[in-house]
């Protein structure tokens, strides 16, 4: 008899209710799900979100295109810089802007950062949730660094706001070279020893394998994207599907998994930390002279300077910042691969200086349906594993 | 798989269904009528030469000046095998805001629906579970519709006339 069939075989005076969340110690972020438990195991369970929504979609219809940025920060706050510049390149698809290339490297290094930050979050904290609490002090220190590098690049650390409609808001400052340098020295020996104490350890392997798994065909059918989809054996990854920002210029890899269970996932995310180092490595040492920005003066702000001593400046300085500008009517769907998969724009224009209509294709949002699925069945604490492998993170699920 | 393609295809099976057919920001959009929604999305994930399989988005949009079509809902399709995706559109008065669930295509639609439905009273026939998702089960309107502003009407120190849509 599989384990799984005893699950069948229960009184129902043997059965309990247990609420894990909203605030939960071992979840990470505000997340409610009500089980049916019979003993340890999860029979049902029943998710309740939208704790921290915050109206998202109706803010952006209120909100000039530059000042919907700082609202995608607030998503995926793990790897806003990802969901930043998917906004920027959205917009830029709707008005036809064309970014030069060094815009393009640039944004890729930071995007991949911010990627490999996601990444070392998701997996540390998976490490944590085991009991392994080593390997989440290694890689934190560097997750703390590469923030380093986003302060030097924007001024900001978590909710980033960083680069604008058009390029970037700065070139990379020698500081900020500097540390991009020291964080391509030093980062492959730290995860080199992060991987050292998980991927072939017993105990996690033990603890990983088989939990909260979900068939290739489960997971289209709920419209996984990302890791997620790819630990389940899809190879499908928006930087080769759709190549955005010059993505189509490096030679990369997609790594997949087989079973798309936990185990798979971390190793998917690990792989994937090794190809986004690649595509930074590349993109630093192939950076392109060249402006870092478009050279549209109607939608990337002048210089301070020149606005206070240039009448043409000046102008296109108001005008921006009131948010006169000249936007085509149309609709515009643009995704980038967001740290937990596809995270989409689609945005209706009706010529006005706000949106029509935005509406984020939030990946967790989609894929967390598919968690009480994926727990059931399972022990009590393989669900606090299988949540945090599947990196949902509050601030996108509920926008 | 282009564009010209599907939509004759579609055209051929539909006929009169079919509203519209454009191609905007290199993505196709199909305009049908709401009543064989479900038919059309099966359609174009069925056959073997469209295979639309991957249900990527799905959301509504409130139009209230276009007369007996103020709501709309679009799905956005993916064929992950030819790399195509297509967008489907289709537009029900707003005093009849019922249309077809797509759960029994997708396990996908579910919650997209349920924000659907949250945020535009869409009514999806067939969902098995439609309830509000992500504001509170009290609430007792739609909020994304365009007649509800963003901030409380009767305050008065904020000015927003300099800026958005007021």
């Amino acid at each position: 008899m599989e384990e799984k069939d005893l699950v069948l075989q229960h009184k129902e005076e043997d059965l309990y209710t247990l609420n894990l969340g909203p605030t939960h110690p071992a979840t990470h972020g505000v997340f409610q799900n009500v089980l049916q438990m019979d003993g340890e195991r999860i029979l049902d369970s029943e998710p309740t979100i939208g704790y921290i929504h915050r109206a998202f979609e109706k803010l952006a219809e209120h909100r000039p295109f530059y000042q919907i940025t700082p609202i995608t920060d607030r998503l995926n706050y793990c790897s806003s810089p990802i969901n930043n510049m998917g906004w920027h390149m959205t917009v830029e698809r709707l008005l036809g802007v064309q970014t030069p290339k060094r815009v393009d490297y640039m944004r890729i290094i930071i995007m991949e950062m911010s990627r490999i930050t996601d990444h070392l979050i998701c997996n540390s904290v998976l490490g944590v949730d085991a009991g392994a609490f080593t390997g989440f002090l290694y890689v934190f220190q560097e997750r703390e660094k590469i923030y380093e590098i986003f302060e030097e690049v924007c001024g900001a650390r978590l909710t980033t706001n960083i680069g604008r409609i058009g390029g970037m808001e700065r070139d990379f400052t020698p500081a900020a070279i500097k540390k991009i340098k020291e964080f391509i020295d030093r980062f492959p020996k730290v995860y080199e020893e992060f991987e050292k104490l998980f991927n072939r350890n017993r105990i996690f392997i033990d603890r990983t394998t088989g939990v909260g798994p979900i068939t290739a065909e489960r997971a289209l059918e709920y419209g996984f994207t990302g890791p997620c989809l790819r630990a389940a054996g899809v190879d499908y990854d928006v930087r080769v599907a759709a190549p955005y920002s010059s993505y189509q210029d490096f030679d990369f890899e997609i790594p997949i998994g087989t079973t798309g269970d936990t185990y798979d996932r971390f190793r998917v995310r690990s792989e994937e930390i090794w190809q986004s180092y690649k595509l930074i490595k590349n993109a630093f040492e192939n950076l392109p002279e060249g402006p870092f920005h478009a050279d549209v003066p109607d939608i990337y702000l002048p210089p301070k300077d020149e606005v206070y001593n240039n009448m043409e400046a000046l102008i296109y300085h108001f005008k921006i910042v009131m948010a006169e500008l000249d936007v085509p009517k149309g609709e515009v769907y643009h995704a980038v691969e967001g740290g937990n998969g596809e995270l989409g724009f689609y945005l209706v224009s009706d010529g006005g200086r706000t949106p029509y209509r935005l509406h984020f294709r939030r990946p967790c949002f989609i894929f967390y349906q598919a968690y009480p699925e994926m727990i059931r069945g399972g022990m009590l604490s393989d669900a606090i594993l299988t949540m945090s492998s599947m990196n949902v993170i509050a601030g996108e699920l509920d926008a | 798989m282009t564009s010209e393609h599907i939509t004759e295809r579609v055209k051929n099976q539909f006929g009169d269904g079919l509203v519209d057919a454009f191609e905007t920001y290199g993505m196709l959009t199909l305009v049908i009528k709401p009543e064989i929604n479900i038919e059309v999305l099966k359609f174009l994930k069925d056959e073997s030469d469209l295979a639309f399989g991957f249900l990527k988005d799905e959301c509504g949009i409130h139009y209230p000046f276009n007369k007996d079509e103020e709501l709309g809902v679009i799905y956005l399709l993916h064929n992950l095998r030819a790399n195509v995706q297509v967008r489907v559109k289709t537009f029900f008065p707003s005093d009849k805001p019922v249309i077809r669930s797509a759960t029994s295509l997708w396990a996908a639609a579910n919650w997209m629906e349920r924000e659907t439905y949250d945020f535009f009273g869409i009514k999806f026939e067939g969902h098995p579970d439609l309830r509000r998702i992500l504001n509170v089960d009290d609430m007792d309107y739609f909020p994304m519709l365009k007649q509800y502003p963003l901030e409380d009407g009767t305050r008065e120190d904020k000015d927003d006339k300099m800026f958005g849509r007021g």
